[in-house]
């Protein structure tokens, strides 16, 4: 099953702490003054991203190459795509090129689980549709570890516009089993119908969550996902939802403020919070490169991953946790 | 094989003594150790390196700079095996740069290692010269590789296992050879 890494709630605990303890150390090397590994050498990733973005394909580029892998981008725009190609052929002839790793985006949810059944590579979920967005989770679960030191019996607020949001599923899965408590803070009309079967717990009332919260996560307005009204003007959202200073000044001291970008700066979060010494948001760029490293390389690194091992033996092995050493 | 009971090569007091003797090796070959850096490849060969510079501190009066050098990314043999936790590696402050760097691992094998730490060295920095001490060396090269420092030349069999317990890692200190145990997996 782990031979992909499709959803945030594939993962065990102990999945999760190899792939943050991985990064840490990798986060070390990305110091030393040559900071490329020699490690995937001669295995290929392929970014598939049918969807635009910047940060995640350039931060799993950054990610593969540091690694020595070879990276081919494919973008569906000025491709056989934009001539009617479908996932399914898409994906034999990125199996035919001997693609040992699939970086998928894709605006329908499911899309990388249906593109695993099809590949003998991983499949890595860069983000589907409204489903999840996993490396974004690990890497948010990263830096509050980083900042906080810890996770078990945190409070993390996840604010916004929940309904739309895979980074909010991922966070809430992946949090939960790492031992976080978490609080969906959103307008009934941003939630999801299904958010009572979530481990969270959901508030209407921003201002009420903050004086008990360790970690904010604010979520981007997705404009661009919204077909009706769910709200009834920007303003008023802000107002209700939005993160400014008044609202930050309600966090106890040690609280830090999260964004995964890009940012509608004076909708869901204000300037002067998103550039504050609480926000992490910056951090969580560079975070993102470490954590996708260790991602590959737990899936590539060993034996149980990539086109070039397939039948070697370890099927069914776990390949998130990786063997302790000797 | 479960059944067959591990023999014991070398006790506390062996290794005491190995680590003595190349403590005192060390200062001769380098000149006092002055530009020398310990780096110990985990898990094992890093609490042997603390422990080679807490004697030359001993001995000499002098605190030689220690680290770890991890080198699991650097291995030949990465796809043979599922992924691998990563240990962790520290530089020294004062850096590689221009100093004798001495390896420290507990066994020396095919020496896959060792090449996998020069690899891994070259991307740090560039040392004025490159030294290896073992605790155990079991033969069976593969590569053109030679240790400087031997606490103990113990010839052996493929098929056999020299397992190294250290007190900072397993409570004791002790060297045991044993036939080797099926991999699980």
């Amino acid at each position: 099953m782990n031979r992909h890494l499709i959803s945030s709630a594939d993962l065990t605990a102990a999945d999760a702490l190899a792939v943050l303890d991985t990064a840490e150390q990798l986060a070390r090397l990305a110091e030393r003054p040559i900071p490329k590994l020699p490690t995937l050498r001669g295995r290929t990733v392929v970014n598939l991203f049918y969807e635009d973005s910047t940060r995640t394909r350039i931060s799993f580029e950054a990610a593969a190459k540091r690694l020595s892998a070879d990276v081919i981008n494919f973008s569906a725009k000025g491709s056989s795509v934009a001539k009617g190609e479908s996932l399914k052929d898409t994906a034999l002839t990125l199996q035919a090129m001997g693609a040992d790793a699939v970086v998928i985006r894709h605006n329908a949810s499911g899309a990388p689980h249906r593109l695993a059944e099809w590949v003998a590579g991983s499949v890595i979920n860069a983000g589907d549709g409204t489903h999840e967005h996993p490396t974004q989770a690990l890497l948010d679960a990263f830096t509050i570890r980083r900042r906080l030191h810890r996770l078990d019996g945190l409070r993390v607020a996840i604010v916004g516009d929940v309904l739309h949001s895979r980074v909010a599923r991922s966070n809430v899965w992946l949090l939960h089993t790492l031992g976080a408590k978490v609080t969906l803070v959103a307008p009934p009309t941003l939630l999801p119908v299904a958010v009572n079967s979530w481990p969270c717990s959901v508030s209407y009332d921003f201002s009420s969550v903050l004086p008990r919260t360790d970690v904010v996560m604010m979520l981007r307005v997705q404009h661009e996902r919204m077909s009706q009204a769910f709200f009834p003007s920007v303003r008023e959202y802000s107002r209700r939802y939005g993160l400014d200073n008044d609202r930050m000044a309600l966090l106890p001291d040690h609280a830090i403020v999260m964004h995964p970008g890009p940012m509608n700066r004076g909708v869901e979060i204000a300037a002067d919070v998103a550039d504050s010494p609480r926000s992490t948001i910056v951090e969580q760029v560079a975070n993102g490169v470490s954590v996708r490293m260790a991602v590959l390389y737990l899936l590539l690194g060993g034996s149980g991953g990539g086109s070039g091992a397939v039948g070697t033996g370890s099927a069914g092995q776990p390949v998130l946790s990786p063997e302790v050493a000797r | 094989m479960a059944g067959t009971t591990p023999k014991p090569v070398l006790g506390a007091d062996e290794i005491r003594r190995a680590l003595s003797r190349i403590g005192h090796e060390i200062l001769e070959r380098t000149d006092g150790a002055t530009e020398v850096v310990l780096l110990g490849i985990p898990t094992r060969g890093v609490p042997l390196a603390r422990r080679l510079a807490a004697r030359l501190s001993q001995t000499e009066g002098i605190e030689v700079p220690v680290g770890s050098l991890d080198i699991t990314l650097y291995r030949d043999d990465l796809r043979l095996r599922p992924a691998r936790t990563l240990g962790p590696t520290e530089v020294p402050e004062s850096g590689i740069d221009g100093k004798v760097v001495i390896l420290v691992d507990d066994v020396l094998y095919s020496g896959r290692t060792v090449r996998a730490a020069l690899d891994a060295l070259g991307d740090i920095g560039r040392p004025r010269a490159v030294q290896l001490a073992v605790l155990v060396d079991r033969g069976h090269r593969e590569l053109p590789i030679r240790p400087d420092y031997v606490g103990k030349n113990l010839p052996t069999a493929k098929r056999e296992e020299v397992r190294v317990h250290l007190t900072e890692t397993d409570g004791q200190d002790c060297v045991l050879l044993q036939a080797r145990q099926e991999v699980a997996g």
